[in-house]
């Protein structure tokens, strides 16, 4: 039997810990001496009061969307991967590579080829610790931290011995070419009397991270391997017995997981920065857990809980803008988020299932 | 004998950067040891380091600036305890959130105590542990009355006098207290009644449990000691080694540690050692940009990344295997 109804444990529980979250944030925020009220009000005009601040909430958005999907499909074969930042790191490097060494004639196939390089790339970091979890018996959480800083400095080294253009100091590659930009939602949706999204980042790739939700949704619940990656998340005993090879889900739900966190540079890399340069991740691979965790590892709880960190990224720069609350803020929001949907959850769901239960008998 | 100075004065640094991975990795070994994995030992270095180099900055006391690091680290071990013992929560994710949670609020008041854009004042004087001159070894006293540098008078010594004042005196009092806890982290686990069943713990806690010990409350005070360790570290850190805290000043010293401690194989002995050498290629990298090896360049960034590939290996099994407390990461449901 149930202890709860499905829609409290898919709705209430993650509401009310981001409630305590948000209590807790205000209270951060009355400590360090500013109106709580006036700073959501900031956030809320900054963020969401024009096409540009949707502009820059939608682009974050977007990379947390690839990131929140990576982390939520290693989940449901319960596996933990940390390692979102390094493989979106690499996946960056793939797309560099793709956009600075080949002649493409328009950006529609530069991004087909991008997207399968970053993907590839990004798997491909994911692919050992994945082995070394299946074969080995290796924590993959150990190892994924470990790739994570092997990844920074091989970048670190690949960007200032390598892919650095001659005569340039800056740590990034050169520019990738005019073929290769990408349309932003400044040109996409402009009109000749009406400029929108004007000088925002969001970019065609917001549709690619859509996709991509409709994809996992699609794999997890509606194919084959989706079934077996939950089978053995939930029990390994039992999907062995159900002839489901542990080794086989573990690796191929750790490569979809690190080509989903790679493909967040068609993105930042591809997308906005035109260029790959140094911390281009700026750490967007770990808050793809907070998204995860807040989402349910659900495609579409993974939607809105990234446009609820795209929105908090984007206020939380315009409050570091207009006031003397630094961006930290939203590190420290999103350490909340993930303590109280992940670690403590808990915590708000024994008191909510004793309460239910308490309900069904009153009713019985 | 310019090798050989250098090669001191190499060794020197390794023992200062060895140190706050040493006392991290000591942390983490109690806690795992008990069966409760802590991947927030990065955060909870990190808020020692903001807290005793804000109250040392405040008080001019690098004593109370102490306290005050190993008060908020234990604060966010207990964070820990909480999620991860009372909770039953998963401990990767609890200490996910200790090390953001430490990242985000050392900035934030920071900013909003001393408003230098993230960072503490420079401590000096009182505010900083000074280093311990040991007798007859050459420190900067006798620099100052001969007139020397000290340099000089290094240079001057024989090579014995010279290593024990450079190598083994002048470290401040947290390097001596580090290695000490070496010696009595391991009395304390295989000599004393404490430390069989913190053992027994974090291998089968239902053992524990019928023989009547409360898993709990074990827990609860491994957890506590890694606060404390974790807390010495970072006041090193942020009082010792360098004057003040800066933003992100850990710089993942306590994921080296971690590495570190499985490297180690959770043994406080070969912790030791694994620190030792990771501060000795902390200490190469930072002495030494690109090392060329006879035509081979060996670049600074693989000097970074070492330790990391180091730990890989070791968790691959393919040098001897890295085997970690049984319960080591299940939180304990007494049967019902």
């Amino acid at each position: 039997m149930d202890k709860m109804p499905k829609w409290a444990d898919v709705v209430l529980i993650p509401l009310i810990s981001l409630i305590l979250a948000a209590i807790l944030s205000a209270l951060v925020i009355l400590a360090i001496g500013e109106n709580p009220f006036e700073a959501v009000n900031l956030m809320v005009t900054g963020a969401l009061g024009s096409t540009y601040g949707w502009g820059y909430t939608l682009y974050y958005a977007t990379n947390f969307m690839f990131t929140g999907l990576a982390v939520a499909v290693a989940f449901h074969a319960r596996l933990f991967n940390i390692g979102g930042e390094g493989q979106a790191m690499l996946g960056g490097l793939g797309v560099a590579i793709v956009c600075l060494y080949i002649d493409w004639p328009h950006w529609s196939i530069a991004l087909l080829a991008a997207c399968a390089a970053s993907m590839l790339f990004g798997a491909a970091w994911a692919a050992i610790p994945a082995y070394l979890q299946a074969k080995r018996g290796s924590h993959i959480v150990i190892t994924t931290i470990m790739f994570n800083f092997i990844a920074a400095a091989f970048l670190n080294y690949m960007l200032v011995n390598v892919m650095r253009p001659q005569g340039s100091q800056d740590p990034a590659t050169a520019r990738f070419p005019e073929a290769v930009h990408l349309p932003t939602f400044q040109s996409m949706f402009s009109t000749a009397e009406n400029a929108v999204f004007k000088g925002a980042p969001a970019n065609i790739s917001f549709f690619v991270a859509i996709l991509a939700c409709f994809v996992v949704w699609a794999l997890i619940w509606r194919t084959r391997l989706g079934y077996e990656i939950r089978a053995y998340g939930h029990s390994e005993t039992g999907a062995v017995y159900a002839g489901i090879s542990p080794v086989r889900i573990t690796i191929v739900a750790m490569l979809i997981s690190g080509a989903l966190a790679g493909l967040m540079a068609t993105n930042n890399v591809m997308g906005e920065a035109e260029r790959l340069v140094l911390n281009s991740t700026e750490g967007a691979g770990f808050i793809g857990i907070a998204v995860a965790l807040m989402g349910r590892s659900h495609p579409f709880g993974v939607f809105v809980a990234a446009l609820l960190f795209g929105f908090l990224y984007q206020g939380g720069a315009e409050l570091a803008l207009w006031t003397t609350i630094p961006r930290e803020l939203i590190v420290v929001i999103q350490a909340l988020v993930i303590l109280f949907t992940g670690a403590l959850d808990n915590m708000v769901r024994m008191p909510l299932e004793k309460l239910f239960l308490g309900l069904r008998k009153g009713a019985e | 004998m310019e090798i050989f100075v250098t090669l001191i004065q190499v060794f020197d640094s390794t023992i200062r950067l060895a140190t706050p991975l040493l006392l991290a990795c000591l942390a983490g070994l109690y806690s795992e040891r008990a069966g409760i994995f802590d991947i927030g030992l990065e955060g909870k270095m990190l808020m020692a380091a903001f807290f005793s180099a804000a109250i040392a900055a405040v008080t001019g006391s690098v004593w109370l600036g102490l306290l005050a690091g190993i008060g908020s680290s234990l604060i966010l071990s207990g964070l820990h305890g909480l999620a991860s013992i009372t909770f039953r929560g998963n401990q990767l994710i609890s200490g996910v959130a200790i090390n953001f949670l430490a990242s985000g609020l050392t900035v934030l008041i920071a900013q909003s105590w001393f408003k230098q854009g993230g960072r503490t004042p420079s401590l000096f004087g009182g505010g900083r542990f000074e280093s311990a001159e040991f007798p007859y070894a050459i420190g900067p006293e006798d620099a100052e009355l001969s007139g020397k540098p000290v340099s000089e008078l290094m240079s001057d010594t024989n090579s014995f006098h010279m290593v024990y004042s450079e190598l083994l005196s002048g470290h401040s009092i947290l390097v001596y207290v580090a290695f000490l806890m070496v010696p009595l982290t391991w009395w304390i686990l295989y000599r004393t009644r404490f430390g069989l069943r913190l053992r027994a713990v974090g291998e089968n806690p239902a053992a524990v449990d019928t023989a009547g010990v409360s898993v709990v409350g074990l827990r609860f005070a491994a957890v506590a000691i890694c606060g404390v360790l974790c807390g010495i570290a970072g006041a090193y850190l942020a009082t010792a080694l360098q004057a003040g805290f800066v933003k992100e000043m850990t710089a993942g010293r306590g994921f080296i540690a971690l590495a570190a401690l499985i490297f180690a194989k959770w043994r406080p002995w070969h912790a030791m050692w694994a620190c030792l050498l990771f501060g000795l290629l902390q200490a190469i990298a930072l002495r030494f940009q690109n090392i060329d090896l006879g035509g081979v360049v060996i670049p600074v960034q693989a000097m970074d990344a070492l330790p990391y590939i180091l730990t890989v290996v070791i968790l691959a099994g393919f040098v001897g295997k890295a085997v970690p407390p049984r319960a080591g990461g299940e939180p304990y449901v007494k049967e019902r």
